[in-house]
């Protein structure tokens, strides 16, 4: 008998994304005369079922730059595996050559050169002509939309996630899972999901009060594919209450639950399912354990960690795919489902070159819609920068540098604390800085920016309380986001200590003095997850740094050691 | 330096000031297993103890045990200034030996569960239950 691994036809990065045609030096060749959109789609249909993947949109309707991370670190089990490989290592691991267009996509390096030729990602409306396209090859594709999708922009706030939906809506998505969405609080969450015309799915979404499943959100939905039952099956972020304002959602529990995914996978297949998919937003490393633990999933739609992958990481009998995040990627997976049981996959993770994908007219027009009533707002130009602001990485990234250092500047801090999320468009060298460019990078429901006396000892406590969410070895355990960004000092952590003994040698840059656990010290910092908190919203204060900087330029951040990388 | 509740509340990262080092269990806990199995040798078996693996609430933590077979379970919070959290017993006529029940944790620290069997045996499973500032989801 043949097995499935035999089956997997998954096709190399370099190859299967841009063909065989060579690509070389950036230097030598411009986005749009090295790329097709031809190339990009490329794709021979195979099977019968096709899967489309969208996850953590947050709010971006339109191209953007988006850098990967240097610094991913993964332990325990997952130390060195993919995810957790960045530049030139990814780039082995998968045959992706320097300088090209995979390399400009799915790593960090040259960034703002490689940007200069390749341009800018994403785009609803470029993410719609791909969707098409894998429609017209087949017509009655699944689109699933991970989540993180109702939260991030300056026009998403203002309309309280309305204009994502109306422009997912005009995509047409079958279904979709959740995180950010409940931000919104649960009142207009529930609004906006009863006005979905498709499923809005989380095995996970429980009623808090009673422990039971929550009635709105329904554990899967059956479809009828290439005449294949496929069983789509939601799994929301575990951590909601944890990581974000549980007082905002207070009627609603979360979790892994695993064995109640467990009973969903067996429940849909006693009913005839041939295929399982689970859309999720459990982060990568907890969908790889997730997998070894749950038996029967064929394929797990991965979100919440932001990865993108060019090919799906197996795990035991299932294939994870990671389709990346804030529309810089949309991820094909075909299908070929025979005689009750999934006989082989084929996969393709599709950048979004927004100058070479044609933008869908159609799709155009509704962002347009959207972003009209807010032109001017969005458009004010409040700054440029001389240096290349991105989020990503574990323990700090540019755009969090220059919000600490507003932090203690416009609040009179001697230490800033950021939150580690993961999304946020970049900024090149030499691009003005627009209030949108801001409100992307800090847009959220509880974006106060308060200021308040911590004791050494304490903030001590969150770095290692916030290193195990990150570093913990079981993933479970794990919360997906980055660090807590630092401003105004310094430490060191070594990811491969418990918790407790992470985390030392912290300094005061602004004295070069240790940390004094018995000292108090003035923090400012935004995002808190405690109700009534107070301050000026943290768009705000950034802007007004901003404007005052007129020209923003950074020092490289060296104030975080790590060791045991 | 004591942190006040105040001062966990001021800091704006979370709800609970709970969580530091994981507790250890107490002797308290030691004593209420030896008064449950009268230092019987405790084994492993088909007890099922299901509770989150990150609490969302430390105060009101939602645990469940199945023990097919047992005559009797207990729960202990091992860390708790008062580990027992439960005992239930079954009677022989009963359906299933499952119960469910919600537990306050002082800070992140292992649930144990006992389960005395029908031949006067014990079985033990245990979940590590993390109570944490939070606050940095991405």
């Amino acid at each position: 008998m043949i097995s499935r691994r035999d089956f997997l036809q998954v096709g190399m990065a370099a190859s299967a994304m841009v063909g065989a045609s060579g690509f070389g030096n950036w230097a030598r060749l411009a986005a749009q005369q090295s790329l097709t959109q031809d190339q990009l789609l490329g794709f021979d249909t195979f099977g019968n079922v096709s899967l489309i993947h969208v996850t953590d949109i947050h709010g971006q309707l339109m191209p953007i730059y988006f850098r990967e991370p240097e610094i991913n670190l993964g332990v325990g089990a997952a130390r060195g595996q993919m995810p957790h490989v960045t530049g030139a290592d990814f780039r082995r691991a998968y045959g992706i050559e320097d300088g090209s267009p995979s390399a400009y996509a799915m790593t960090y390096n040259d960034f703002s050169a490689l940007a200069k030729g390749y341009g800018k990602v994403g785009g609803l409306d470029r993410v719609s002509t791909v969707i098409n396209a894998i429609r017209a090859d087949r017509p009655d594709a699944l689109l699933l939309d991970g989540g993180d999708t109702w939260h991030g922009s300056y026009t998403c706030f203002q309309t309280e996630g309305q204009d994502m939906v109306n422009v997912m809506n005009a995509l047409k998505p079958d279904a979709m899972t959740f995180h950010w969405e409940f931000t919104l609080g649960s009142d207009r969450v529930n609004e906006l999901v009863e006005s979905l015309p498709y499923a809005a799915l989380g095995q996970n979404i429980f009623d808090a009060e009673w422990d039971e499943p929550a009635e709105l959100f329904k554990p899967y939905k059956f479809f009828e594919r290439g005449g294949v039952k496929v069983a789509v099956i939601g799994q929301a972020f575990p951590y909601m209450p944890i990581a974000n304002p549980r007082w905002m959602f207070p009627e609603y529990s979360f979790g892994i639950r695993d064995e109640n995914m467990q009973a969903m996978v067996d429940e849909v297949r006693s009913m005839g399912a041939e295929c399982v998919v689970v859309l999720s937003h459990n982060g990568f490393d907890v969908d790889k354990k997730m997998a070894g633990r749950v038996t029967g999933i064929d394929v797990i739609l991965s979100g919440h960690t932001h990865d993108a992958l060019p090919e799906p990481v197996q795990v035991e009998q299932t294939f994870i795919v990671a389709s990346g995040s804030n529309g810089k990627f949309v991820s094909r997976v075909d299908l070929d489902v025979r005689d009750g049981r999934m006989m082989g996959l084929k996969h393709k993770l599709i950048p979004i070159f927004s100058d070479v994908i044609a933008p869908d007219p159609v799709i155009t027009k509704v962002i347009e819609d959207q972003r009209a009533p807010y032109a001017d707002q969005l458009s004010e130009v409040i700054g440029r920068t001389d240096t290349l602001l991105y989020r990503r990485g574990n323990f700090n990234g540019s755009w969090d540098d220059l919000i600490c250092d507003a932090l203690i500047s416009e609040r009179e801090a001697d230490i800033a604390m950021s939150p580690g999320v993961r999304w946020g468009p970049s900024i090149l060298p030499g691009q003005e800085i627009t209030r949108e460019d801001i409100w992307n990078v800090t847009s959220m429901s509880y974006g106060k920016a308060y200021r308040t006396e911590m004791t050494g000892e304490f903030i001590h406590t969150i770095l290692e309380d916030v290193g195990d969410n990150l570093f913990n070895e079981d993933p479970y355990y794990q919360q997906g986001g980055d660090m807590v960004r630092i401003g105004g000092m310094g430490y060191r952590i070594d990811i491969t200590k418990p918790q407790g003994e992470r985390i030392s040698d912290m300094t005061l840059l602004k004295t070069g003095e240790p940390i004094d656990p018995a000292k108090t010290y003035v923090v400012a910092g935004w995002a808190s997850v405690n109700e009534g908190t107070e301050g000026p919203q943290i768009w705000d204060v950034v802007e007004n740094h901003i404007r005052k900087q007129g020209t923003v330029q950074l020092d490289p951040n060296n104030s975080v050691q790590v060791v045991g990388a | 330096m004591k942190l006040t509740r105040r001062d966990a509340l001021a800091i704006g990262l979370g709800a609970t000031a709970v969580a530091m080092l994981p507790l250890r269990a107490s002797a308290a806990a030691e004593e209420a297993i030896a008064a449950f199995t009268g230092g019987a040798e405790v084994g492993a078996g088909d007890i099922t103890l299901t509770a989150p693996e990150i609490a969302e609430n430390g105060n009101t933590v939602p645990v469940s045990v199945e023990a097919p077979g047992a005559g009797s379970i207990i729960i202990l919070a091992t860390a708790n200034p008062t580990p027992g959290v439960a005992r239930f017993n079954f009677g022989e006529a009963a359906g299933s030996q499952a119960a469910s029940t919600r537990i306050r944790l002082a800070g992140t620290q292992d649930v144990l569960a006992i389960a005395q069997m029908a031949d006067g045996s014990f079985i033990q499973t245990k979940s590590t239950v993390k109570v944490t500032i939070g606050g940095c989801g991405g």
